[in-house]
């Protein structure tokens, strides 16, 4: 069998990085995109990179709610109560 | 308090568990909302228009759903009602079919020909590691924030309940009325476009 038609090229394991992460591929091709992570440092660096993003993301503050906004939604509350 | 004991704080017109609940949801309704609605105030509207839906009925809440994915229903109901009342045309395409349109996570031109006779498709330019003390910097967590503004309506929505606010897959299908491939197309362009902004600014 030639060996390219089997192996995951850089450009298209990019594409496979969320479902890989998500554990959404299935078991071949997960063990195709791992060979190829193993042996790429591109695919490798990329794939941490994703990593650090998705992490990154976990730590930045949520919205915050404004004490005006909240004020609002309160007085709202306060009528639905009266009525 | 769980979701049970919630509900009946708020049918007894417990101020503090609305308020609760309003911190905790308020942020991600409005989010969400901006998927179908032009405009921030817009988007606000919608989401006070949904806590007064939400209100007027908890009687009818069964606890059949999350009480997060009820009021998220709740949301994108008024959202749509009040977009086609605006005339304008909703995200069909971008919510139900985004894989239809092509986006690719890496520019092809990072990449070799995908003929190459011994690369193909191969790096042409690799991914540099990225340095650790830049990813603590706060301008590096800046441009995170600016990247994730700059997303379109509904991939921004995705990737805030996810990563952000750290929600599941589930929850978010749920709430934003998604397939599973459909939220994970939206969350990967997401964090595709995430990831290229900064390396384009951490290089």
């Amino acid at each position: 069998m030639n060996d390219q038609a089997v192996q995951l090229s850089c450009q298209e394991l990019v594409e496979l990085v969320t479902d890989y992460l998500e554990g959404a591929l299935p078991e071949e091709e997960r063990l195709r995109f791992e060979a190829h992570i193993g042996r790429c440092d591109g695919c490798n660096v990329y794939l941490e990179q994703l990593r650090q993003t998705v992490s990154m993301l976990g730590h930045l503050p949520q919205d915050a709610l404004s004490a005006e906004a909240e004020q609002e939604l309160l007085d709202a509350f306060r009528g639905w109560r009266a009525s | 308090m769980d979701e049970r004991e919630l509900v009946d704080a708020l049918r007894s017109g417990d101020e503090d568990a609305f308020r609760e609940l309003v911190r905790e949801y308020q942020p991600s309704l409005v989010r969400v909302a901006r998927m179908y609605v032009p405009t921030q105030v817009a988007a606000e509207e919608v989401a006070a228009e949904t806590w007064l839906a939400v209100l007027n009925g908890l009687d009818r809440f069964e606890g059949r759903s999350s009480l997060k994915t009820w009021i998220f229903r709740i949301l994108t109901n008024i959202a749509k009602t009040r977009a086609v009342r605006d005339g304008r045309t909703l995200p069909f395409s971008a919510l139900q079919e985004p894989g239809r349109v092509p986006e690719a996570a890496v520019d092809a031109d990072r990449f070799l020909d995908p003929e190459h006779p011994r690369w193909p498709g191969h790096w042409a330019v690799k991914p540099q590691p990225w340095p650790e003390d830049a990813l603590l910097a706060s301008e590096t967590r800046s441009r995170l924030a600016e990247a994730i503004e700059a997303l379109p309506a509904t991939q921004r929505a995705v990737i805030s309940l996810r990563d952000i606010e750290g929600w599941s897959s589930e929850e978010v299908r749920n709430a934003l009325d998604l397939s599973e491939t459909n939220q994970r197309v939206l969350l990967h362009r997401a964090r595709s476009k995430v990831r290229a902004a900064l390396e384009d600014y951490l290089k």
